[in-house]
């Protein structure tokens, strides 16, 4: 995210529907149909009264243009006149529920204490009233008058919209910019006014068109049951009911009568969703930049290699997988977007782990370390996929295998445990279920075999087998991860993929977790990739480390050599940011400017905008790899002058 | 740290036996038991524990946002409590607050400058400042926490995490006050960025003379940024004093566990570390 | 769980009479004199001073209300003003086709709505875009329109099922089902494309979480992950609009009613109205209470079922 968007960003909620098609057209029909019904008077081509029986029950024609009814009478007009009946009284219904609802549903979300306690319960009772009977009692009782029965659904449909204007302003209420305006002593009405209105006002345009739909619905089932005015008044609901008895004569009449309606309400929707979407990307940077697209299931799973980026011969020999290793990645790119018009997160990504071996995946946010784990496993999200490149797990290759042959490699040979605990694990479940579904997931396995091995695992991960009887909810987040670890032993990976497993806990559990991890490492021989912003905890667990920077791995070393003596700037740079170690009093060294996102990754060297060693040289190219001794490697040109400079700082 | 100065210029902050319950009714927890502390002017209390210490309910407390269940605050010298509620708002001014998550601290629907202004909007109307001023005030105060004036007229979401955690300092600036509650606020941030937002709040100390109360469950960087610390647990004081000396030498059981579980950048460190907790755990299992 | 039962049992009581209270109160607000538009302008002084007794309505509205009260919890609602029957009669004769309307177009929108939303949210694409499509012409078409094309279509011109009427399930369960599918279908349109709708978003949501990318990467297999965790995570907020379809399908019944011809509340309440019965209104009101109130406490019941944070607690 940059401050330096090309665009100005506009947050004028009306300018993005006009943005949708499908808003803009919603929004011109509704203005149509509006506009009509209150210039019905001037722009009727009829008295929607007169009647002429020389023309009945006709068809469209260039003198009626929507045809005639069983009296001659022009239907066009009659639509037209029974538009300001109909949406009179859904605006009065709707104004009606917005004047209850949102001063109750603000007061009940955003006070809170009694009040809202109070409003919820009248909110119970008017959601357990049946409407429908009490707008016919008042239909009843006031003798067919429309005005009060739309107030009366007005007033019964409010309980709903309470609470969702009351769930809009208790989530705005949560966040920490009301804190900050209560702490600078700004009052309540004011917070809620400047804070808190704005928020629920896209809300409150979608429920209101949402709503508008349902009571014309109503309006017109009420006309249509005869409740509304008396005939020869023109309603919509009306020329239904006429329409209905004359079915089998002239079946044309339940078109323009029931399509008007339907027009309407399909308008009020449509323009509703318009409305929801335009309201969402409002405040997000994503609502900037088109096509983005929500997660599917399965959705980049199948890794398709992209014959376009064949590496060429220079890089051939860099690019052989290593026979001895566990896992070789080579050149591994990943886009996300549209295929041949995708963002890279990743490019030419070169690593091998050994068996046994753990191995520290390190950067900052935006250095494309989760995508590079996330694409080992062929689990990127949405429309992300691998451009080019190679995984072989022990000699097989994993990019290009379907869905059905990677689940033979996710789990059994590969397994992974994410950052949040507390979010990985299904709460709807027992977690003795789900550790019990990972063992299943790769064996046919009975239920007291499948039992056994539960109650081993939970011991492996040093918990007490009567968690398995627990559900989520009821644990801790270190036990939470302690399950997570179970369910990947299940398969008995060869590899763990650790993404953050300890940045959401507390140091203490964290160091539990940690040391859980050591053992279970020596105890299996498994190999770990450790993903992780923190060096201390690289530090603690890692013998060897990758480190990314904007999509690319710049510098991989022995943990030993990488802490004494980084061999690339920017590993040189971040370690001396960490306040570890620092003096106090004095400041902290800084990089200075940001990391680049992928759109602005120049072609030469990531890092050179930001390097106080880069020169025009650094600029011009892309940078290879350097292999150094000690089997490290650094992507950067001016290793000589980067170490001459630290043992200058040294001695 | 100051120590010819304690008799003319008070402590800016002392907390006495502070006790703030959470919930209401049955479901009433005390969160807070019997902390004391104080923050001489112009210096930075560091408070450490971990979830659930009840660091950022003594911070709230102080703020004025949660109720006091028993004990006294004092802002430069007066029981926050026993402020008339006329004079709380004033009290705002002087007393502001950094929080931990830069997104959803600053308002998506306003523009950084009504961000920055709003603080002003409540001061009396004899001392209120006009548009002018406020203008002036915010263009001064975006470039002193390192942002383009022009920041003014743009939204929040325009802004990376630490340039939202620079915004939020430059709103807490706005009405000059003299403490500022800096709630987790560089947890979020990368490690380059965090360097960046401390060594700004440690420049604003300086030049400004405020004193800041910094809650984090952060050792190293607590350590570099106070002057004193206090580690809580459990919702009580386990230990205070000196940065240098809680930091270095530790007297509590708890202080030195949680120093010994914070990894350290450093695998031969990191090691001694590791073998010293495992030894200690050894030591308590045989006990 | 019991608690939550007795809870919601405790609030129904008091639901009746709040909603029953409510009608009353509405009733005090009548401008002019009900015996009076009942028996219309012809009618003498003599005749609505009668009918006033008779109703009652000489009475201060508070012990007219009390009067009633006391009846109700005796299972007594009163007699309808024109045909002199005793409410609950009337009432009871006509529950089993609304019943059976209702439960039938519940099941049907629960399953149908379930299935084609989880269905849409897995295989996405041109499914998600047809039921979209769908759906908004679902929402858009009023109920009793779609009825009336339904008898048009089907009934009237390709003679397939009994366009109307009803036959009891006792005397010919064939008949009861064959006569029930076109006024099911029509209740259930809308209903179905909601819950559809919301199923589908649901899922999506729960596709994206952690936990089932989890799932994945531990090798459990792509059906078994929708089936068992996407289909029970999504089904909680899916059971509210299920819910809240169930109780605005009292609407659309009165209205399909009348369509079909069918002899159930709703087709008796409208003619109570039209005929400003009001004792008649009154009860199915309180019915239709009773009926809202089943349908909640059996949502939460559910609910309790699915979530174990509630079922816990």
């Amino acid at each position: 995210m940059s401050a330096k968007s090309p665009r100005a960003m506009s947050t004028g909620l009306f300018r993005r529907v006009l943005r949708k098609p499908l808003g803009v057209v919603s929004g011109v029909v509704l203005i149509l149909i509006v506009g009509g019904s209150l210039a019905a008077r001037w722009i009727a081509p009829y008295d929607p009264l007169a009647q002429d029986f020389s023309i009945v029950k006709q068809g469209p024609s260039a003198a009626h243009l929507l045809g005639t009814d069983s009296l001659g009478r022009d239907i066009l007009s009659r639509l037209l006149f029974g538009g300001q009946e109909s949406l009179g009284g859904v605006l009065v219904a709707v104004v009606t529920m917005l004047i209850i609802a949102i001063p109750l549903g603000i007061l009940a979300g955003y006070v809170g204490g009694l009040a809202d306690r109070i409003i919820l319960r009248v909110v119970d009772v008017l959601l357990s009233i049946p409407g429908t009977i009490i707008t016919l009692a008042v239909l009843a009782i006031f003798n067919n008058s429309m005005f009060v029965a739309m107030v009366s659904v007005g007033v019964l449909a409010s309980g709903a919209f309470i609470r969702v204007f009351r769930s809009a302003a208790l989530s705005v209420r949560q966040e920490l910019y009301i804190g900050a305006a209560r702490v600078a002593g700004l009052g309540r009405l004011r917070i809620m006014a400047a804070h808190v209105l704005p928020q629920i006002r896209g809300v409150l345009l979608v429920q209101v068109t949402l709503f508008s739909a349902a009571t014309l619905g109503i309006q017109t089932g009420l006309a249509f049951l005869a409740f509304g005015p008396p005939p020869p008044a023109p309603t919509w609901g009306g020329m239904v009911a006429e329409a209905a008895s004359l079915i089998q004569s002239s079946p044309w009449l339940l078109v323009p009568s029931g399509g008007i309606i339907a027009v309407t309400t399909l308008a009020l929707c449509l323009l509703g969703d318009a409305l929801r979407d335009a309201n969402q990307e409002r405040f997000t940077l994503a609502g900037l930049e088109r096509g983005a697209r929500p997660v599917r299931a399965g959705a980049g799973a199948v890794l398709v290699p992209d014959a376009a980026t064949v590496p060429d011969a220079d890089r051939e020999e860099a690019l052989a997988p290593n026979p001895d290793a566990l896992l070789s990645v080579r050149g591994l790119t990943v886009g996300f977007g549209a295929p041949g018009r995708e963002t890279t997160a990743i490019q030419r990504v070169d690593f091998d782990i050994r068996p046994g071996e753990v191995v520290g995946l390190v950067g900052e946010s935006g250095s494309g370390k989760t995508v590079t784990a996330l694409a080992l496993l062929g689990l990127l999200a949405g429309n992300g996929r691998i451009t080019g490149g190679s995984i072989r797990l022990a000699g097989e290759e994993l990019v290009g295998m379907s869905n059905a042959e990677l689940r033979t490699v996710r789990g059994a040979r590969i397994a992974m445990i994410s950052q949040e605990p507390m979010v990985s694990l299904d709460p709807s479940f027992r977690v003795g279920y789900q550790i019990g579904e990972a063992i299943r997931a790769h064996e046919r396995v009975g239920r007291a075999e499948t039992q056994r091995r539960t109650r081993e695992l939970l011991a492996s991960v040093r918990l007490d087998p009567a968690v398995a009887d627990r559900y989520p909810h009821e644990i801790s987040g270190g036990m939470a991860q302690r399950i997570a670890i179970a369910m990947a032993l299940a398969g008995r990976p060869e590899l763990l993929i650790a993404d953050e497993p300890t940045t959401a806990l507390d140091v203490t559990v964290q160091a539990d977790i940690l040391d859980l991890l050591r053992t279970l490492q020596e105890e299996t021989g498994m190999a770990i990739i450790l993903v992780s912003h923190d060096w201390g905890v690289v530090a603690d667990l890692c013998s060897r480390a990758i480190v990314m920077y904007a999509g690319e791995v710049v510098e991989r070393a022995a943990v030993s050599e990488i802490f004494a003596a980084p061999r690339h700037p920017y590993t040189a740079a971040l370690l001396r940011s960490n306040p570890h170690g620092a003096r106090p009093g004095e400041p902290l060294p800084t990089i200075g400017g940001a990391v680049p996102p992928p759109h602005e990754w120049p072609v030469g060297c990531h890092f050179a905008a930001r390097c106080p060693l880069a020169t025009e040289a650094c600029r011009q190219a892309p940078i290879d790899m350097a292999h150094l001794p000690g089997h490290r490697s650094s992507r950067c040109i001016r290793i000589d002058a980067l170490a001459a400079e630290l043992s200058e700082v040294a001695s | 740290m100051s120590a010819p100065d304690t008799l003319q210029v008070p402590d800016i902050l002392e907390v006495e036996d502070l006790a703030v319950d959470h919930g209401v009714g049955r479901k009433r927890k005390r969160a807070v038991n019997g902390v004391s502390f104080s923050i001489p002017t112009g210096s930075t209390l560091g408070l450490v524990g971990e979830s659930g210490s009840g660091k950022t309910t003594t911070g709230m407390a102080i703020l004025g946002m949660l109720p006091i269940a028993s004990g006294r605050v004092l802002f430069e010298g007066r029981d926050i409590t026993a402020i008339p509620r006329g004079e709380q708002r004033a009290l705002g001014a002087r007393r502001q607050v950094i929080f931990q998550d830069p997104y959803s601290s600053l308002d998506p629907t306003k523009t950084i400058g009504y961000t920055l202004a709003e603080p002003c909007r409540i001061a009396a109307r004899a001392d209120r400042m006009s548009a002018a001023q406020i203008a002036e005030r915010q263009a001064m105060l975006l470039q002193r926490v390192g942002l383009s004036p022009d920041a003014a007229r743009r939204y929040p979401a325009q802004f990376s995490g630490g340039q939202r955690q620079r915004i939020a300092i430059a709103r807490a600036l706005m009405l000059s006050p003299r403490l500022i509650v800096c709630d987790e606020p560089v947890s979020a941030l990368d490690l380059s960025v965090q360097a960046e937002v401390l060594n700004l709040l440690v420049e604003l100390q300086r030049d400004l003379g405020l004193s800041l109360l910094f809650i984090s469950h952060d050792l190293s960087v607590v350590r570099h940024i106070s002057h004193s610390i206090v580690v809580l647990r459990n919702g009580a004081v386990v230990e205070q004093g000196p940065a240098g000396r809680v930091y270095d030498e530790p007297a509590d059981q708890y202080t030195r566990s949680l120093l010994a579980a914070a990894p350290v950048p450093d695998p031969a460190e990191q090691q001694a570390r590791r073998d010293e907790r495992h030894r200690r755990r050894m030591e308590d299992d045989s006990r | 769980m019991v608690r939550l039962i007795v809870n919601r049992l405790l609030l129904s009581i008091v639901l009746v009479v709040i909603s029953s209270i409510a009608i009353f109160f509405l009733m005090s607000l009548v401008p002019g004199d009900p015996a009076r538009s009942i028996l219309g302008a012809a009618a003498t002084p003599d005749s609505i001073e009668r009918l006033r007794q008779q109703l009652g309505l000489d009475q201060p509205l508070l012990a007219q209300y009390g009067s009633w009260l006391l009846g109700a919890l005796r299972g007594d609602l009163g007699e309808s003003v024109f045909t002199g029957d005793q409410v609950v009669t009337l009432i009871l004769a006509r529950v089993p086709v609304t019943a059976s309307l209702i439960l039938l177009s519940t099941l049907v929108i629960a399953a149908l709505g379930t299935a084609l939303g989880l269905l849409s949210a897995v295989r996405g694409g041109v499914l998600g875009k047809v039921l979209d499509v769908v759906s908004l012409v679902g929402l858009a078409l009023p109920s009793y329109w779609v009825a009336i094309l339904l008898v048009a279509l089907v009934a009237v011109a390709l003679r397939i099922f009994p366009a109307t009427g009803y036959f009891a399930f006792a005397d010919d369960p064939g008949r009861w089902l064959l006569g029930l599918i076109l006024p099911v279908a029509a209740l259930s349109l809308g209903g179905v494309t909601i819950v559809a709708k919301q199923m589908r978003d649901s899922a999506m949501d729960v596709l994206a979480r952690d936990y089932i990318r989890v799932l994945r990467a531990t090798g459990v297999r792509e059906s078994s992950i929708v089936l068992k965790h996407v289909l029970r995570n999504s089904a909680l907020p899916s059971l509210t609009v299920v819910g809240l379809t169930v109780v605005g399908s009292l609407t659309g019944a009165v209205f399909v009613e009348n369509v079909f011809v069918l002899p159930g509340l709703g087709t008796l309440v409208t003619q109570a109205t039209t005929s400003h019965d009001l004792p008649v209104v009154l009860g199915v009101g309180v019915f239709f209470t009773l009926f809202v109130i089943v349908v909640n406490l059996a949502i939460d019941l559910l609910y309790g079922v699915l979530n174990p944070k509630v079922r816990v607690s």
